[in-house]
Formats: C-alpha cells, structure tokens, sequence
C-alpha cells in the first residue's frame, strides 16, 4: 500500500516538472517553428506546431536585404573582446588580491565588492557623455571599454587563485622567474576551469547585452544582434516570421555554447549566488 | 606573499584605471549632473549646463508619470518577487527529490530562457501573447477560457511582463536553491524520520526554516534586479499601455537618451539607486544574522 502511494507520488511530482519543462521550452519550439512559415501560414489558428510547408525566406530576407551579417560580425568582435580583454585584466587584478601584501589592500578589495551595488543605470549617463566628448559613440571601443573592469570578475578570480599554493610561486621565484612568467606561465595555466567559467560567463552577459549597446551605437552599422532585433520590431512590426528568424540567429549561438558548457554554468551560477 | 607594492600595482592597474573611469567617477559625476539642468543643447556644449540644486529632484515630486512608473516598478516588484520564490522553490524542492529521473534535463530546460538575450525572448513573447494567434491564448481556449488582450489591456500588461520576467529567471532561482538545499545536512531528514515525521513536516520543520539564508540571498538579489526592469517592457509595450508597463529605468532612458535631459534623468537614476541601496543594507544586515546550523 506504501509502495503504491510512493509510487502514485513519484509519477505526480515527475507530470509537474515535465509540465514546468514544456513551459520552460515551448516558447523556443515555437520561435523555431514559427522562423520557417511565411506570413501566411503564421496567422493560422489554432497554430501549426511544424510549419506545413517550411520556407526560408525570413533568414534570406534578414541576411539578404536587412544586412543582419553586420550585426552578427559587431556582436562577435565585441563579445569576444570584452571576454578576453576582461578575463585577461581581471584574473591580473585577482592575482594582485590573492598573492601581494600591500598597504590598503584589503580597503581596497572591500571598496570594490561594495561597487557591485551600484546600478548600471547610475554611470550610464556620464560614462556616455564621456565616451561621446572623446568621438567614441559608434565605435568598438565604445561597446567595449566599459564592460572590461568587473567587481565580480575580479573577486571570482581572487578566490580561485588563494587556493593556488604559494610554494609554488616562491619556487618560480627562487628559480629566478619574473612575475610576468609567473603569471602568464604559472597562474594562468592553473586557472583554467576558472577562467573557462568565468569566459562562458562574460560572453553569454555580452552577447546577450542591450541597453549599453543600445545608447551608444546609434549608427546601424554598429548595431549588435538585440538592437537590430528591437529596431526589426519596431520597423517589421507585423513580420513576426521575420522577427523570429532574428530571435533564432541571436538565441541559437548561445544555447549552443551552453549545451556544451552547462558544467561550467552551473559551477559559476552557485559561485556567484552563494558567496556574492 | 610578497611584500612590494610596485608589482602588484603593476597587476592592478588596468583594472584599477578602468574602474575608476567607467564606475567610480562616473558615481560622482552623475550625482554632479543631476543637480544641473543639463539638456540637449548642453550636449553640444556643457557649459550651457546650469547648477540648480536639488531642482530635479522637486521637479520629480511632482511628476506625475515619474510617480506612475515607481508605483507601476513597485507593483511589479510587489507581485513578482513572491511569484519568483514560490515558483523556483517548489521546482527546487521538486528536483532535489533523488528519485528524479533526468535531473539533468530538467536543469538545462529550465535554465534555458535566462541565458538568452531578453530582446529575443521579448520578439517571441509578443507572438506568444498575441490574442489571437498567440499560444498562450491558444492553450487557454483548450480550458475553454477566454484569454485577455495581453498586451492592449492596461489592466493585463503588468501581468503579462510579470509572467515573462518570471518565467525568463526561473532555471537561475533553481539553481541556487538547490545549492542551498544540498547543503542541508542528511541525517537531519533521517532523524526526523526516525521520529516520524511526514514529508510535509519534513518540509516544513527542516527544509523551509534551514533554507532562510538561500531564500533571503535570493529575495534581495531578485528585488534588485526587478528594480531594474526595462527590456522587457522596453519591447512589448514601450510602457504603454496607458503608461501602464511605464518602469522606472524605461522613463530614466526615456528622459536621458530620447529627451536628452540628462540633468533630470541622474536624478531618477539616483532616486532608484537610493532605493536599491536600502534593499541592501536591508540585506547586509539580515546576513549578519544568518542562521548557523
């Protein structure tokens, strides 16, 4: 009788994850779907869940006359810069907390975690009007700059290398290694499933990003996917094959790199949950 | 450790510079800016940029669409932080369970909408809450219910955002939840079955009480990024309608980057940083309290 209620149990609690999971999933199977019907075929009702007749002319459209590979290439450059710009700069600043002596530094650590409070929407506007003084709207450097120094980045990158042990690096030393060598060849060998977690990190948050980008690129040959994307719904507003097709090129990538890494995620979601 | 502070400096320094250009300053400097008029014809030359006090912050008292878009934040805060708990920590609690098949999958599955861009997700959502050809609508006239006009309904657009947010952050609530529920020791739940206790009591007595800290962890962060909100409303509604979706950041960029009054939107950007600052300490002084077990 036990067994049966536990089993009754079992079978309920697995119908409610299953239903929480479709509709975790269900809006991205009809992003897909709807990507391949024309505009005819989306306005039917109740809607096709694989198109009848599948057609690519939302991606021809959106590459062909809308020019979405300009986009795409920005989206690129920028994601990969800030990523390894700032994995670069960051684990050097984490390296300097975890392993220096030096006066004030702890004030100074604890200064910087407190700047993780601060809302975005607080340095917008000066860091725009600075980066506007120095002719840096619509620019590469503009997108990317200001997503280089991260309080965050620099703490998890400070708790990864306290562990390193400190034998090691006098060692180097002793064998008369330079700091630059230490680093560069000690350190951040060592670092790897850090930086990787911290990498799929700061690429997904670029990748993904849009008010910055938004503000400072307001020239179209400087968009990035999800200001083309916003800019397609207000100008397509009815095309939604079309705008779904956008959703799908931005979206997909990401989800790809995230199937593969998920490992990494998670360790880097319960890290910065846990101990921020 | 070594004790030489020109190597370490050396290390700091890049992070350091931009840090102090790309956030410390620009703290400074934006409270500067909104105790001046600077507008649009201050862009093209700052010094046509006023200092008038706290002028803005009177003018925001009485601004009625700034005080439209605070209590519309608030009521999306005060509706969707609850919903965001109770949603995530149930599936949490429900995942945690050993006998779960495929634990695995359902992670990914749930995570999957927070790590896409909100752009993306808010193109499919409009199509999703269409009234009429939208699957939401579609999946409710199987239960025979009439669904609203999500978005075209002042009094059903909040709930829409809501559902969206909500549903977007889900996978990353769950995810910290079951780190905190990992790290509730087992032998506790054998004690208290040993003394016969039920599920429910399980729940109740151990679970919930020794999650506090997660759950506070969770509250604070979730409220603070809820404060926050804009792409959401940004591209379905664009705070219509009715102002109805109208957030506080939407209004700050609306004031700052469509108006170009820059002096009047530091001033809501500081109004709001006020507010999140609270949230904090409120939180920093919770966790000095935390629970040991």
């Amino acid at each position: 009788m036990k067994e049966k209620i536990f089993l009754i149990e079992k079978i309920i609690v697995h119908l409610v994850v299953l239903l929480g999971l479709i509709v975790m999933i269900a809006p991205f199977l009809w992003m897909l779907s709807t990507s391949f019907k024309s505009t005819k075929a989306i306005f039917r009702f109740p809607p096709d869940w694989i198109p009848n007749n599948p057609t690519l002319i939302n991606y021809t459209k959106l590459f062909q006359t809308l020019d979405f590979l300009t986009p795409f290439k920005n989206t690129i450059i920028v994601a990969f810069s800030i990523t390894t710009l700032s994995l670069l700069i960051c684990s050097m600043a984490g390296y300097a907390f975890a392993k220096f002596q030096f006066p004030g530094r702890d004030k100074l650590f604890l200064g910087l975690l407190g700047t993780l409070m601060i809302p975005g929407q607080i340095t917008m506007i000066p860091v725009f009007l600075l980066l506007k003084k120095l002719g840096l709207l619509n620019s590469y450097l503009g997108l990317i700059l200001p997503g280089l120094a991260s309080a965050f980045s620099i703490f998890f990158m400070r708790q990864f290398i306290r562990t390193i042990p400190d034998e090691l690096l006098e060692a180097a030393r002793i064998d008369g290694a330079s700091e630059l060598y230490i680093f560069f060849k000690i350190i951040l060998p060592l670092c790897k499933p850090a930086l990787a977690t911290l990498g799929i990190f700061n690429f997904t948050g670029s990748w993904n990003s849009f008010l910055w980008p938004l503000i400072i690129a307001t020239d179209e040959k400087m968009y990035t996917l999800p200001v083309a994307i916003a800019n397609l719904g207000g100008q397509y507003q009815t095309e939604y094959g079309l705008q779904m097709a956008g959703a799908v090129i931005v979206v997909l990538p990401v989800i790809i790199v995230f199937l593969m890494a998920q490992k990494y995620f998670i360790r880097g979601i319960t890290l910065s949950g846990l101990k921020g | 450790m070594k004790k030489d502070i020109k190597v370490p400096l050396l290390f700091l320094a890049p992070a350091l510079v931009l840090m102090l250009i790309f956030m410390i300053l620009p703290i400074f400097v934006s409270f500067y800016l909104s105790l001046t008029d600077f507008n649009v014809f201050a862009l093209v030359d700052w010094s046509k940029a006023k200092f008038i006090g706290l002028e803005n912050y009177r003018k925001l008292l009485n601004d009625e669409l700034f005080w439209k878009a605070l209590k519309n934040t608030l009521y999306f805060v005060a509706i969707g932080v609850p919903c965001a708990i109770i949603f995530s920590l149930s599936f949490a609690i429900l995942l945690n369970r050993p006998d779960i098949i495929g634990r695995n999958l359902f992670r990914v599955g749930f995570y999957l909408p927070h790590i896409t861009t909100t752009v993306a997700i808010a193109v499919v959502w409009k199509w999703v809450l269409n009234p009429r050809y939208g699957i939401l609508n579609w999946a409710l006239s199987l239960f025979g219910i009439t669904g609203p006009s999500w978005l075209g309904d002042p009094r059903w657009a909040m709930p829409a955002i809501i559902m969206l947010v909500v549903w977007k952050g889900l996978g990353y609530n769950i995810i910290i939840f079951l780190a905190g529920l990992q790290n509730i020791p087992e032998h506790l739940y054998e004690a208290a079955q040993i003394d016969g206790a039920n599920r429910w009591q399980q729940l109740f007595h151990i679970t919930i009480p020794l999650l506090r800290p997660t759950t506070f962890f969770v509250t604070v962060m979730t409220l603070i990024g809820y404060l926050q909100l804009f792409a959401e409303p940004y591209m379905l509604t664009d705070g219509g309608p009715l102002n109805s979706t109208l957030s506080i950041v939407l209004y700050m960029y609306r004031q700052g980057f469509k108006f170009f009054n820059l002096g009047y939107a530091s001033a809501i950007a500081y109004v709001l940083f006020g507010i999140i600052f609270v949230a904090t300490l409120i939180q920093m002084k919770f966790r000095d309290e935390e629970i040991q077990y």
